[in-house]
């Protein structure tokens, strides 16, 4: 079960994430966003060597990590379901298929079903709004969704083969203000 | 470098020493102005809201925390304006509605002549003044507690709630604790617990290192009771 | 692609894309938005039609971001002339596709009208005729994925003209002259902010020094509603950053960043290929097109944060911490990021530079209103029929937006009024929609332009559920150092919950109203100094609800669930299409005969509301 097993967290890719930001706009945030991107979360020993090697304090490191909602400290399901409650989404009946998919999946939003499946989470907006209410599984985005429509989209989701966690490796990823591009 | 700089408070013209902030300048020339999370010793935070005082002319004028605004030249300061007058008493209103039990709030509230608040009552152990995460940062040199989450789920503890590494047991967060001064005397002995152990949620204190802590809660009942097993 | 190290080598190049310009092609928006209604399934469509038909030499498939009429996606136009085919099913691509070829129309697929006669050219449609389409023109001619269609469209010309000028200072007055306003919500004139940063003292400008001055794409589109930076950063990402090339020249800035919310993560891939191409271009590096002067940025990850969308916060964030705001003076012009000088500006502002240089200062400010030149691009969502992104003059009143371009209501239900400017604006009833769009109009109405976003609301919305969904939004999202602003919000919405749930006093409301005011007052950033708007605005125009509310128990628009109750009238035909969609099961009945709902059950969910066709559910 993802819940209860704490990632191996592997130093070297973590010094290497380290490396990579800590000289651009960011660093902190983009060094947690590429740990999350590697093990699905943020794992304690991660965040703990990244307070070792950047040099920030560890209370530093873990304010900024539950300060954003894009990190989550605990292993996260194998599909992430995410709800918008953008204003427009909210307006079309959005809290109505929010309640239905906690209804669904027996969990509150922010948790994770105990066998590691889902993962329910709310955002403010994806700026889709002519399209609400939207709820993403994973990269893939469901338009106009109600109440009545979440069990298929829960079905739909559950079949769709989640993306696998990117390993770390020399990426073109995003373009950096470092001293070979000058 | 330390120029002089020229501003009228209350009405006041003043001439003072550049650097120091409108809070300093007021206070020295004896006009009152309440705070809570300000501290001498202490970097200025500006979370409480209660040192605001109004500067500015006209439709312009608002409001700001005097304990982080720097003196400016040609600055008109109002340190009691109804507008100002106004502000404290909410702000008091709402502290007394989340904190009820601090004495220093139950003080500032009187002083100010609030006497009631009309919000649903709670009673938090932390306000987030944030003097305890300065003093031990500033003071002690440690940076074992911080401010975690935001907005309503805004705390202060350690990292991943757990025993610091950091944390020298110095009681450094307890003694500026404004939330807590009033659990020491409480009047029903057997309700009575000393600050240091139950408000600081934290994690940072184990419960059986009590002994070794400096408590700087005198008289404090809590010591007067027979230790629990 | 090689580096253009001379505004004569660039023309050279640019030349060569001219020729494509005018050609017939097929163009078919997916930017997020598109691809979530089938746009991708379209394209591979149209790109087998195109195969199967031998028509790939003769027509071509231009795969672009969003146009903004993203209720009628997915859809095709036919360039050059301009015809509009909304909502295509993937049957219908080879049709269009041998219409298009010899220049015909295929009538019963395009827009029709209340008469049901066939509209086929996009600007005759109600929703495009009133927009001035400056910028949302160029989405619909550029492949965002590719430099050499912005080329083609004469993309860095702008540049190009302002290198030539060779003067900084007049790149600075013209911002001046035209007029324009930052886009994000405040409004400062942006002319000005570049007056400010330019004369800041020059300090080390070196590219990687840290002492430069650097400009800051504010991509942090953070209002719930709003998404018309998404649609320019995904359909145009180049115009972002030639315009901040022309900033850069203008202010002597030679580093910036595009910090974009991490929930846009189309808008992140294309920019990172447009920074890529244009590196290789030599238009971000050092000595761009030999002008001496340099500039190149990087791209920075929002994280979730509403109140990094505030300049100091957004600083904060883009240094790596907490994304808190900070006081001010000093402005971030003097004491940016990491102390530097920095000049903020929204992705709108920056992509109205290039055209504003290209038609000139005096041809800008003559769009518009009075003080509030040029266009703004509105997302217009919610109840409203053609739900999308418009962009229209300054001065355009509600009314023409919501009726003529929005085609009025959704639903049956009338409109009751369109909130403008997200979280930290207002609501504007219906008996005010004659008031023009610009920012100092809407303000004086209790409300904000903000970032465009536009939500129409109708009698089913009930004020109150807005006001307290705005606030819990809010105390989410406030960083929470304020004591005033993390408190304040949080009783605002503990009110709000009182007064939907049928529980509050009439005390209870002029206590909403005095801790709002005090709120606005003492809170150091603007999300806590506007966060009162939303209670503000909605008991200026609709005390009558709050007080139905808390004296009457009574939710008139039929959504406090705590207030009503849904039942079914003898409208009922039995068809039995609300008992199939019922989540909980809570309607029975007999076939044909009058459905009943146990109350016990029944979640208020609306979902049988939405699908009775008889009009048979009641909610009171």
């Amino acid at each position: 079960m993802t819940q209860n097993i704490e990632a191996r967290v592997n130093a070297g890719d973590v010094l290497a994430i380290v490396n990579t930001h800590q000289e651009s706009h960011g660093s902190l945030i983009a060094i947690l966003e590429d740990i999350q991107e590697r093990y699905g979360y943020l794992p304690e020993g991660a965040l703990r060597l990244v307070a070792r090697t950047t040099g920030r304090s560890l209370v530093d490191v873990y304010g900024v990590a539950t300060f954003y909602r894009a990190f989550s400290l605990k292993p996260r399901g194998k599909h992430q379901i995410c709800a918008c409650l953008g204003t427009a989404c909210h307006v079309r009946g959005g809290p109505q298929v929010v309640e239905e998919l906690e209804r669904q999946l027996q969990i509150k939003r922010g948790e994770t079903t105990p066998d590691g499946e889902f993962t329910l989470e709310t955002v403010n907006c994806l700026g889709a709004c002519a399209l609400g209410p939207i709820v993403t599984a994973d990269k893939t985005y469901y338009s106009h969704v109600d109440a009545a429509g979440v069990k298929k989209l829960l079905k739909k989701a559950a079949a769709s083969t989640a993306p696998e966690p990117r390993p770390q490796e020399a990426e073109p990823g995003h373009t950096r203000l470092t001293a070979s591009n000058m | 470098m330390n120029g002089m700089i020229t501003l009228t408070i209350n009405g006041l013209e003043v001439a003072v020493e550049e650097g120091i902030t409108v809070l300093e300048a007021a206070r020295f020339f004896g006009f009152p102005i309440p705070t809570l999370c300000h501290m001498e010793g202490l970097s200025p935070y500006g979370a409480c809201r209660l040192c605001v005082v109004e500067i500015g002319e006209g439709p312009r004028a608002r409001l700001v925390s005097s304990c982080t605004y720097p003196v400016e030249n040609g600055l008109h300061v109002r340190t009691a304006s109804s507008r100002v007058i106004r502000a404290r008493k909410m702000i008091l209103e709402l502290l007394l509605a989340s904190c009820p039990q601090s004495k220093i709030i139950q003080d500032l509230a009187s002083a100010h002549d609030v006497r009631q608040q009309r919000f649903r009552q709670e009673h938090e152990t932390c306000i987030l003044c944030g003097l305890c995460v300065r003093m031990c940062e500033e003071q002690m040199m440690a940076k074992a507690i911080g401010f975690r989450g935001r907005g309503e789920k805004r705390s202060i503890g350690t990292p991943f709630d757990m025993k610091s590494a950091e944390c020298r047991m110095c009681g450094g967060c307890i003694y500026v604790c404004p939330a807590c001064q009033l659990r020491c005397t409480y009047t029903e002995p057997d309700k009575a617990v000393c600050g240091g152990c139950a408000n600081l949620a934290p994690p940072c204190l184990e419960k059986d290192g009590f002994d070794d802590m400096m408590c700087y809660m005198t008289p404090c009942v809590a010591c007067e009771l027979p230790k629990p097993a | 692609m090689m580096p253009l190290n001379s505004t004569r080598e660039f023309r050279r190049y640019q030349a060569g894309f001219a020729a494509a310009r005018g050609r017939r092609m097929l163009v078919i928006p997916a930017g997020t938005c598109g691809r979530a209604s089938g746009a991708t399934e379209l394209v591979e469509a149209i790109e087998d039609a195109l195969r199967q038909t031998g028509l790939e030499t003769s027509l071509s498939l231009r795969v672009t971001g969003c146009h903004g009429f993203c209720e009628a996606e997915p859809s095709i136009v036919v360039a050059p002339e301009g015809v509009f085919y909304p909502r295509v099913a993937v049957k219908d691509a080879e049709r269009i596709v041998t219409a298009a070829a010899c220049g015909d129309v295929v009538d019963d697929l395009v827009w029709q009208d209340s008469a049901g006669l066939p509209v086929p050219l996009q600007k005759d449609v109600p929703f495009f005729k009133k927009q001035v389409r400056t910028l949302l023109s160029r989405n619909e001619r550029v492949d965002p994925r590719s430099v050499e269609t912005y080329l083609e469209n004469g993309g860095y010309s702008a540049l190009v003209r302002v290198v030539e000028q060779g003067d900084p200072r007049w790149v600075v007055e013209e911002v001046k002259r035209s007029g324009l306003r930052g886009r994000g919500g405040a409004g400062f004139p942006t002319g000005v902010k570049w007056d400010l940063l330019a004369k800041q003292p020059r300090a080390s400008c070196a590219l990687n020094g840290h002492g430069g001055k650097i400009l800051v794409c504010n991509a942090d589109e953070g209002d719930p509603g709003a998404y018309m930076d998404r649609s320019l950063l995904e359909g145009n990402p180049h115009s972002i950053l030639e315009g901040m090339l022309i900033g850069a020249y203008a202010t002597g800035a030679a580093e910036g960043v595009l910090y974009v919310r991490n929930e846009y993560p189309l808008a992140i891939e294309h920019l990172d290929i447009a920074i890529r191409e244009a590196r290789e271009l030599g238009l971000l590096g050092h000595n761009i097109l030999g002008a001496g002067f340099s500039f190149d940025v990087q791209v920075v990850e929002g994280a979730g944060a509403f109140v990094c969308g505030e300049e100091t916060a957004l600083i904060s964030s883009i240094e790596g911490r907490m994304g808190q705001p900070r006081q001010r003076p000093p402005f971030p012009i003097q004491k940016g990021i990491g102390g530097r000088p920095t000049g903020i500006n929204n992705v709108e502002t920056w992509a109205n530079i290039p055209p504003l240089i290209e038609m000139g200062a005096e041809a800008f400010a003559k769009t518009g209103a009075k003080n509030n030149s040029g266009t703004k691009i509105f997302s217009l969502v919610g109840k409203i029929k053609n739900t999308g992104l418009v962009e229209v003059p300054m001065g355009i009143s509600i009314r023409e937006i919501v009726e003529e371009i929005g085609g009025g209501p959704s639903t049956d239900a009338p409109v009751k009024a369109v909130q403008t400017g997200g979280p930290s604006g207002g609501c504007i009833p219906v008996s005010r929609f004659d008031l023009p769009i610009d920012y100092d109009s809407l303000s004086r109405a209790q409300s904000i332009m903000g970032s465009g976003g536009m939500i129409v609301m109708d009698e089913r919305t009930c004020i109150v559920d807005v006001a307290k969904y705005f606030m819990a939004f809010l105390k989410d999202e406030s960083c929470g150092t304020c004591f005033s602003c993390r408190k304040g919000t949080q009783r605002m919405h503990e009110i709000l919950e009182d007064v939907s749930e049928g529980r509050a006093a009439p005390e209870q409301l002029e206590l909403l109203e005095e801790l709002a005011l005090v709120v606005r007052d003492t809170t150091l950033c603007g999300l806590g100094q506007t966060a009162s708007n939303p209670v503000l605005s909605t008991l200026r125009y609709f005390r009558d609800e709050y007080v139905e509310h808390i004296e009457h128990k009574r939710c008139r628009a039929g959504v406090c669930k705590a207030l009503i109750s849904y039942s079914i009238t003898e409208n009922c035909t039995g068809c039995l299409a609300c008992v199939k969609r019922c989540p909980t099961g809570a309607i029975s009945g007999e076939r044909t005969q009058r459905q009943v709902i146990d109350l016990e059950k029944c979640i208020k969910c609306g979902t049988c509301r939405g699908v009775c066709k008889q009009n048979a559910v009641e909610v009171a």
